[in-house]
């Protein structure tokens, strides 16, 4: 009895979790501004023809759930604002839709080809690299265009002349950050902590390593971690500080970053602190004490705190709807979606076209047009679908970011 | 009919099963045409149901507990995938190229299914669980920090940090990227394919269960101390059954690599061993058609879950479902209703009289 007790309990659950799923996927078509689209989620299964509806279908994957959901989700908020701006504006219209790859690439490809089966026509990508790897080489065999907020990797445009980038590719961030300590006389010798299998933190590494060497900055220390030991960073430190480093570049999520700053203000080793576009967030991560910060410095292209009108404009909006501060990966989908927008208004495209009519229509856009956005102005794209942008260098001062 | 033995019966439905599950699909497919996402999930599929018949090999038949098949899934697509790459200018016939992979993937994920064979099957019980749990995670850090490079003068191998790439001649190419894995795969795996390599395990685990040593390893799972008295060397067919399952495992993972164009070694995790020891589970350990059905289950599930608008709650919902279909299948009420069923359907049958209950093959 106990057992068929527990049976219906647990029927019970999947029947209101199956309400609550249904409740929220009608949120955001409740909360659209008024359009002409009646929320029909309903995928048709012949083949995906030119919605009659009017608006362009959006699609694009991200891990909306497990442990890198925080990129998926801000990548999706930040899409679905933008959306919802020029949705409101009238003039192009978008249908936008999310699924989630829970940062893996076998479900990447199968959210990909359920996007496909709704009948999207221009892609988004996927937020993180290596699914975006799998679904960019789907793209260029169906012929959907693609561009990815966040995918840095280079693996992802490799090849393929229908798929972009809004975001600086990983190399570019280390020989950027290695030019920009030379450039500003920061330091002489260097130390670098990287997460050793993390495709991010090698690919930023192995260049920022090559470019020091190139401009005679001397790398004294080089030591890494990994998954599962990511909690102890003293010996790492040690051997930076014996090393005499007198800036430590840290190619990594703000996680680890935060834990290394704390284990370093603990041993009273206090040299200059250099990150990456992985670092932003570490302002707003619960229980970290924001003063340890102070002073450290990153290159991003996106930065909240920024005085301009439409990032103002935007982080409000987004912690109206969602409840915090986007982060760059929020930022990047937002261009993403406005780049679109602009691309397709200059090539008179309509959403009666067909995906391959799209691609090349996309194609000649990129990569001729120049973009504004929040994460740079007068964006450009090169053939091989890589972005050129200036990236930003900020310094955290006050609990803030301020422009170096 | 009667002649064969219920052995060659349970043997003979499902290779049938599988057979005429591949006509139908083709013949829809051909006909009414099946949307991308179950094409797309049809060799992933194809790649698992072969990971559970391998594991459901020690699992179920062996009766050991492997917690680190993943790992030799891994060392297979690894190995395979770079063997693929490398022949792509040998062999310009993708399906005979798989072939090769398949087969490379296989024999280097049967060898490390040896070495780690060795310390790991003198042990049993929870204590072999937790060091093939163990071992996988070394495999997972092994090719984490693994560079090989191919060129015109062969491959080149390193460790810990890329010395391959500028070693390489011109136009070599790095295959292994450690912590990238590899990238650029050309997508050559097709249903097909994955048909006749689960008809193959299917071949190899049913002739081996019902020969000699199948008999032998059964033996040494049911009573170790009866069978060491009789006279069977235990580790031994422990061991085969262990090395063949590995081989297996290796195909399936070369498989599930070149139906995807870019792999990492974290993808072959804890996580992935329990996914398919969840799958050997539910499918009922020994039960070769029950784990086919159970792995295409569970993989469908989540994915067929994105259409009922469960998108955030999917995979909330698919824990659920587990818990509920563990449940049900253990449920003596339920159970008994199934016998209940089982048995009337039987007598309306003249047919010969099957023995009743679980089947234990």
């Amino acid at each position: 009895m106990k057992k068929f007790l527990a049976l219906m309990l647990a029927m019970a659950m999947v029947f209101a979790l199956a309400a609550c799923g249904g409740d929220n996927a009608e949120t955001p078509a409740t909360d659209a501004p008024a359009t002409d689209a009646p929320a029909t989620d309903a995928p048709a299964d012949d083949a995906p023809a030119a919605d009659a509806t009017g608006a362009f279908k959006l699609g694009g994957t991200g891990p909306l759930t497990g442990g890198a959901a925080i990129y998926g989700t801000a990548a999706a908020n930040g899409a679905q604002i933008a959306v919802d701006e020029i949705n409101a504006l009238g003039g192009i219209q978008f249908e936008l839709n999310y699924q989630d790859d829970t940062h893996d690439a076998e479900k990447a490809v199968t959210a990909y080809n359920t996007l496909k089966d709704w009948g999207m026509q221009i892609s988004l990508g996927s937020v993180t690299s290596k699914p975006c790897e799998a679904t960019a080489a789907k793209n260029f065999e169906d012929r959907i265009f693609a561009l990815t907020p966040s995918a840095s990797s280079t693996a992802v445009t490799e090849g393929k002349d229908n798929v972009f980038q809004m975001c600086f590719m990983d190399p570019n961030q280390g020989s950027a950050s290695a030019q920009y300590i030379f450039d500003q006389n920061l330091a002489s010798k260097v130390a670098v902590i990287w997460k050793n299998d993390d495709v991010y933190s090698k690919g930023i590494r192995d260049t920022f390593v090559a470019k020091a060497a190139e401009l005679g900055l001397e790398v004294v220390s080089e030591t890494t971690f990994a998954d599962g030991n990511d909690t102890d960073f003293n010996v790492q430190l040690t051997e930076a500080k014996n090393a005499g480093a007198e800036l430590v570049f840290l190619p990594m999520y703000y996680t680890p970053a935060s834990l290394i700053l704390s284990q370093a203000n603990a041993m009273g080793y206090a040299p200059k602190w250099f990150g990456v576009d992985g670092m932003d967030g570490i302002l707003t991560l619960e229980g970290f004490d924001t003063s340890l910060a102070e002073g450290v410095m990153l290159l991003t292209p996106f930065n909240a705190d920024a005085q301009d009108e439409k990032t103002q404009a935007f982080v409000e909006k987004y912690q109206a709807q969602y409840g915090e501060i986007p982060n760059q990966f929020a930022a990047d989908a937002y261009d993403c979606v406005y780049a679109y927008a602009q691309a397709l208004e200059a090539a008179n495209a309509t959403p009666d076209m067909s995906a391959a009519d799209l691609c090349d229509a996309m194609i000649a856009q990129f990569t001729t047009m120049t973009f504004d956005g929040l994460t740079g102005e007068g964006m450009t794209w090169g053939a091989d679908g890589a972005v050129t942008k200036a990236p930003k260098g900020m310094v955290i001062q006050n609990g803030a970011y301020v422009g170096m | 009919m009667k002649k064969l033995s219920k052995q060659s019966r349970t043997s003979f439905f499902t290779y049938g099963g599988v057979i005429l599950a591949y006509v139908l699909l083709q013949l829809y497919n051909g006909q009414v045409g099946l949307s991308s996402m179950i094409q797309g999930l049809l060799v992933p599929i194809c790649a698992y149901v072969t990971m559970a018949l391998a594991l459901n090999l020690v699992v179920g038949v062996s009766g050991e507990l492997s917690l680190g098949h993943a790992g030799f899934m891994s060392v297979g697509a690894f190995s395979g995938t770079a063997a693929a790459i490398a022949l792509q200018g040998v062999i310009p016939l993708a399906p005979l190229r798989l072939a090769v992979a398949m087969v490379i993937g296989a024999l280097f994920a049967a060898l490390a299914g040896f070495l780690i064979g060795i310390p790991v099957l003198r042990l049993n019980g929870d204590y072999l669980a937790i060091v093939t749990l163990a071992f996988g995670e070394i495999i997972k850090s092994v090719l984490n920090n693994l560079y090989v490079g191919f060129d015109t003068t062969g491959f080149h191998f390193s460790f810990l940090a890329d010395t391959v790439s500028p070693r390489m001649a011109e136009g070599g190419k790095l295959i292994i990227g450690g912590p990238m894995g590899i990238s650029g795969i050309p997508i050559i795996s097709t249903f097909t394919a994955g048909v006749v390599l689960v008809l193959v395990a299917l071949v190899v685990i049913f002739n081996l269960v019902n020969s000699r040593a199948g008999r032998a390893i059964m033996a040494a799972r049911d009573n170790r101390i009866a069978a060491e008295s009789v006279g069977i060397n235990v580790t031994k067919y422990k061991m085969i059954a262990f090395v063949i399952s590995a081989a297996l495992a290796g195909a399936a993972g070369s498989l599930y690599t070149m139906s995807l164009s870019t792999i990492v070694a974290n993808k072959f995790d804890f996580n992935t061993s329990i996914l398919i020891l969840v799958f050997v589970v539910l499918g009922g350990m020994g039960n070769m058609w029950g784990a086919i059905l159970s792995a295409t289950f569970l993989t469908l599930l989540p994915e067929l879950l994105r259409k009922f608008n469960l998108d955030q709650y999917r995979m909330l919902v698919y824990a659920v479902v587990l818990i509920l279909v563990m449940i049900a299948t253990n449920n003596p009420f339920l159970q008994r209703v199934a016998g209940n069923a089982a048995a009337r359907f039987k007598r309306k049958k003249p047919a010969p009289a099957v023995e009743g209950g679980q089947s234990h093959e």
